[in-house]
């Protein structure tokens, strides 16, 4: 017999734990989200304070990562840049995870006409090319981070909409869903606390790559120059500024490159190891 | 034993619809149940005795069934014409159901003992602990250690399962109780645990049940009155004693031949020929009159009538009584 109150969150956690890489990317994603939330005391610098006496400077003891072109330095910048591509990232999949949910539960669950409407909306989103719809959001309503989270999000509605529909369907016609009904519960309870529940894991799985896309998106956004505006730092719009000084000053880009690739690669292969983690045919 | 009538079913008739064609599932069911009595109902898979039990319940799926034409009376009010939330009262409260698998039936992702109090919640006003205890009290009763409450679905046998499953059924003690095939899913020895658990719970708190079930076996044991539903129709009703000693309709004679007899020596079962008809294309007529060995030209022009052979035993068949 198993332990008592062996739940599936800590089956889960105990076969995450097995997954090395996994591990050590949620370990780094930590880090990184430790770095973003204490920005002003680990950065050694002001993000915006410019020196110009000290432009472009290599790394050195003083100024970890160098300086840019406008005296900055580019450790700090990094480190506060995380906060922006983070929460962009999670906020963005947090609100398209949540429009999506709502409303690939609700086409999912009542069927009909409902679903019917629901699902032709979806496509006609699908059929517009996501990075479009961000430009055209972005251009159209102005720079603002918020506007870059819903840019970013709301072009990955439809797919999860369409994830969470197909998960309901399968759901909503196990018996222990009918045996909810006879218990006399009502639909939002049976949705809330039966179905939703249960396609937790494929949705957690989506969500760990959707982050990933959203930085990536962001950042593409950024480098194109319709992301944020200076001086805030963003990882993408650093590459892009970069793009320059990329003949003498190679080691601009390094940064927060690499800082992007990190959180990714981490991101994507938490995904996988919760994917691995999360389906019953590969328990042991 | 009081004999006031809670359920009673009259002309109900259901159908699904699949690809345009209708599939009449049941047809003009007649059945009425007292308080306290266990009525089983048998018949092949097909012949509507599921989807009566949903009716009765108001659980058959949205899109695909209707119900035709009929009344559903409990304890005095048709429970068709009731709002959604007057029927979301009855459910679990007043009438629940146990289900078939319980591989199934329960949600894997919460505690056994979460959906118990899923179920106290949802009728009474408890506050936690109350809701707890009342909770563990259940399990106890069902035979299950308390200190399983925190446990999740997979960590139970079939068997055990099964019983969270009555556990959940009885927890606000119901009037009517349907099991809808309690113990297909269960190997025999198990079985008969769970129909002596239900048969004790069923003293115990006087609740009316309908055990549907393919297995006459399973109907001797724990059943006091008998439905055989053919085809969307009940063909013969009675009390155990008037099915069992002097069954009439030739349905039910098949059925009971088709029992091995563990005295005789046989290479083979005897079946009875045929197939149960298509439910978008009935025959005319009686219903099992392409199979029936006795079937008339009589047979295929109309519907039998019920005919009364004694008091309480129903048989629709037009050769009842005369044989």
């Amino acid at each position: 017999m198993q332990g008592r109150g062996n739940s599936k969150f800590q089956e889960t956690w105990t076969r995450l734990k097995k997954n090395k890489v996994a591990f050590a990317s949620l370990f780094i994603l930590l880090i990184l989200f430790l770095i973003a939330v204490f920005a002003d005391l680990i950065a050694p610098y002001s993000y915006s304070e410019q020196n110009l006496t000290n432009i472009l400077q290599k790394p050195s003891s003083e100024h970890w990562f160098g300086t840019d072109q406008y005296g900055r330095d580019i450790f700090s910048r990094v480190i506060y840049g995380s906060r922006i591509s983070l929460s962009v990232g999670f906020v963005a999949v947090g609100v398209a995870l949540l429009a999506g949910g709502i409303l690939g539960a609700i086409a999912g669950f009542y069927g009909g006409r409902v679903d019917n409407v629901i699902m032709r909306c979806m496509d006609i989103l699908l059929s517009i090319p996501s990075v479009l719809l961000a430009l055209a959001i972005v251009a159209a309503f102005g720079t603002s981070i918020i506007n870059l989270m819903i840019a970013t999000g709301i072009s990955t509605v439809p797919s999860y909409a369409r994830l969470i529909r197909a998960e309901i369907l399968s759901i909503k016609d196990q018996e222990y869903i009918e045996a909810a009904r006879a218990v006399g519960t009502n639909d939002f309870i049976i949705i809330t606390k039966h179905i939703i529940p249960n396609c937790l894991a494929p949705i957690l799985v989506q969500a760990t790559f959707g982050v990933a896309t959203a930085i990536l998106t962001v950042a593409g956004l950024s480098f194109v120059g319709l992301g944020l505006q200076p001086p805030i730092p963003e990882w993408g719009s650093m590459l892009s500024d970069v793009r320059a000084y990329i003949r003498g000053y190679a080691y601009m880009m390094v940064p927060p490159a690499v800082a992007i690739a990190i959180t990714v690669f981490c991101l994507n292969s938490l995904g996988d190891g919760l994917r691995d983690a999360l389906d019953p045919k590969l328990r042991n | 034993m009081e004999n006031s009538t809670i359920l009673e079913i009259k002309d109900l008739s259901v159908s699904y619809t699949s690809s345009n064609k209708e599939i009449k599932a049941v047809r003009g069911l007649d059945l009425a149940i007292r308080q306290g009595e266990t009525l089983g109902l048998v018949g092949e898979t097909g012949a509507g005795k599921t989807t009566t039990a949903l009716s009765v319940l108001r659980i058959l799926p949205e899109v695909s069934s209707s119900i035709k034409s009929g009344e559903i009376m409990f304890e005095g009010r048709d429970i068709l014409t009731l709002s959604r939330k007057e029927m979301r009262e009855i459910r679990g409260r007043d009438i629940a159901m146990i289900f078939q698998d319980p591989m199934t039936s329960l949600d894997p992702v919460m505690t056994v003992g979460r959906q118990i109090e899923e179920m106290i919640s949802l009728h009474t006003d408890c506050d936690k602990k109350e809701l707890r205890s009342r909770a563990e009290a259940m399990l106890e009763v069902v035979g299950i250690r308390k200190d399983r409450f925190d446990d999740y679905p997979h960590q139970f046998s079939g068997g055990m399962k099964q019983r969270v499953g009555i556990a959940i059924a009885l927890s606000c003690n119901p009037k009517l109780l349907i099991a809808d095939e309690p113990t297909t899913a269960l190997d025999v020895t198990i079985q008969a645990q769970v129909l002596n658990l239900m048969n004790q719970l069923k003293e115990k708190y006087r609740t009316a049940m309908i055990l549907i079930t393919h297995d006459l076996g399973v109907v001797a044991e724990i059943c006091s009155s008998v439905a055989i539903m053919y085809a969307g129709q009940i063909v013969e009703y009675g009390s155990i004693e008037q099915i069992y000693g002097n069954h009439m309709h030739p349905y039910t004679e098949g059925l009971f031949d088709s029992i091995p007899d563990i005295e005789e020596e046989k290479s083979e079962l005897k079946v009875i020929d045929g197939l149960p008809p298509d439910p978008s294309a009935l025959p005319a007529g009686c219903s099992f009159s392409p199979r029936c060995p006795y079937a008339t030209d009589r047979c295929g022009e109309s519907c039998p009538d019920d005919v009364q052979v004694e008091p309480g035993h129903i048989v629709k068949c037009i050769l009842a009584g005369k044989k």
